[in-house]
């Protein structure tokens, strides 16, 4: 067994969000300064230069890249050869989320009760974790500040088998015509196939953190991605939602085995920032 | 694009009529940042008659909640957020005098009808862009409901804050006019 202290895993959440809010990926601002190139429409143009821009700023300055510094989502691969010591294992990441949150001008955003009180909790806690027990004696942290300008416009189809491709394709861009400027286009599509309906969401959230634009291993999946992609960007939506032919910087897929009876498709909206970092320890 | 048109707040009818949809707009002045729970608020108070802890007449609202502000700034990251959850409630405050708002999205028809009936103005601010647009908060206090944390009420003092008119007060809407120019 190896021991991980609680206090090591605090440090290793502040670290992520206080990194993933401020520093944009260096592969996104990439792929924006390419698209800039792109872009045909002045307003698009402007917008994207905009979007560039203010990418440098907060992270020469350290200041949130958005004022939503999110729900703090963590995908967290924990090898069973880990023991941690001197304390408990989400109290320290929701500690972590604290400490980011409160000592890194961050903004706390989340509600108590979602339906009567509302109040908020002012330490941006509970995080949102998932767990997945690994071999090994690492504990890898994928940390997400999720904003909901963009969670928002998510959907959830229960599609039936019979619609196969072509239906989970239309689906997927109905949805983000729907959504049109609301989750702050150019937008990242995460999308989950396959599992459970619960199941479906969360791979399709996880697939956003994917390397930008890196296709899926799956040859015929990789194929629907790029498809999306095109179908999305024909839509006109552009930057800001004030018309261009960058709508859409990436579609990433993830599936998973299914039920005969099912065909849950998740799409998980993501703006142009994707923040996520990641870290071992 | 054109040159951004410089605009002062208070805002007032004359002022409101000669933004048109497209326009690219350079704020100075004072503006409010208030969001989804200070709304709600505002919209009860009004509903029962109730004065209201600041005025409207004439003012723009920014759909917005400030990151608490760093040392040595005058604010936090500030963008705007998604303005459809604030729909319910524009109308009421458009008859209250509200004259300007800017957020970013799509905006219900109703609020569309009163922003024509009312003459006011629908300013798209670039989700995402928080921390450049700080640079132009040049000053930032709570004014009201500081028990909403994040969703309290804002005063900035705001010096070529820029936006785009996406509705004007005919009605005419980027929003719909713009991407089918780029659609395929």
């Amino acid at each position: 067994m190896r021991e991980i202290k609680a206090s090591q895993i605090i440090d290793k959440v502040k670290e992520l969000f206080l990194k993933a809010n401020y520093h944009i990926d260096p592969d996104l601002l990439k792929l924006l300064q390419k698209t800039l190139e792109e872009e045909t429409s002045p307003i698009g143009k402007y917008v994207l230069k905009m979007i560039i821009e203010n990418n440098k700023i907060a992270s020469r300055e350290e200041l949130p890249i958005c004022q939503d510094t999110g729900l703090a989502v963590l995908f967290i691969e924990l090898g069973q050869e880990v023991r941690i010591t001197d304390g408990d294992f989400a109290e320290a990441i929701n500690q972590g989320v604290k400490e980011a949150y409160q000592e890194g001008y961050l903004r706390k955003s989340v509600v108590d009760d979602p339906v009567f009180e509302r109040k908020n909790t002012k330490t941006n806690t509970p995080a949102i974790i998932y767990t997945d027990i690994v071999p090994g004696d690492k504990i890898k942290f994928l940390v997400m500040p999720k904003g909901f300008g963009s969670e928002n416009m998510s959907t959830l189809g229960m599609l039936k088998p019979a619609d196969g491709p072509e239906g989970i394709v239309n689906f997927i861009v109905e949805t983000v015509k729907k959504a049109g400027p609301n989750p702050c286009p150019p937008t990242i599509i995460g999308v989950g196939i396959g599992g459970t309906a619960d199941r479906a969401m969360v791979i399709a959230k996880k697939a956003i953190t994917r390397k930008i634009g890196e296709p899926n291993k799956s040859e015929k999946y990789a194929i629907m991605e790029k498809e999306i992609l095109k179908r999305i960007n024909n839509l006109g939506i552009g930057p800001a939602g004030l018309g261009g032919n960058i709508s859409c910087l990436a579609v990433h897929i993830d599936y998973l085995p299914t039920h005969i009876a099912g065909l849950p498709v998740a799409v998980n909206v993501c703006c142009h920032a994707a923040r996520h970092a990641e870290g071992i320890l | 694009m054109k040159e951004a048109t410089k605009i002062a707040t208070p805002l007032n009818e004359e002022k409101v009529i000669q933004l048109k949809a497209g326009d690219l707009v350079n704020i100075t002045g004072y503006i409010y940042a208030a969001r989804d729970a200070a709304h709600k608020r505002l919209f009860e108070l009004i509903q029962k008659g109730q004065k209201l802890s600041i005025e409207l007449k004439g003012q723009i609202i920014f759909y917005a909640g400030p990151t608490p502000t760093k040392p040595g700034y005058s604010c936090g990251s500030v963008g705007p957020t998604t303005s459809y959850r604030m729909d319910p409630y524009t109308p009421t405050l458009l008859n209250k005098g509200l004259k300007g708002m800017i957020g970013k999205g799509l905006r219900s028809p109703e609020v569309i009808e009163s922003m024509k009936k009312n003459r006011a103005v629908y300013f798209g601010a670039i989700g995402g862009t928080a921390a450049l647009i700080s640079k132009s908060i040049r000053k930032s206090e709570v004014v009201a409901y500081e028990d909403l944390r994040a969703e309290a009420i804002y005063r900035f003092y705001v010096k070529d804050f820029l936006a785009i008119v996406v509705i004007d007060s005919s009605g005419y809407n980027l929003y719909e006019t713009e991407p089918p120019k780029y659609s395929k």
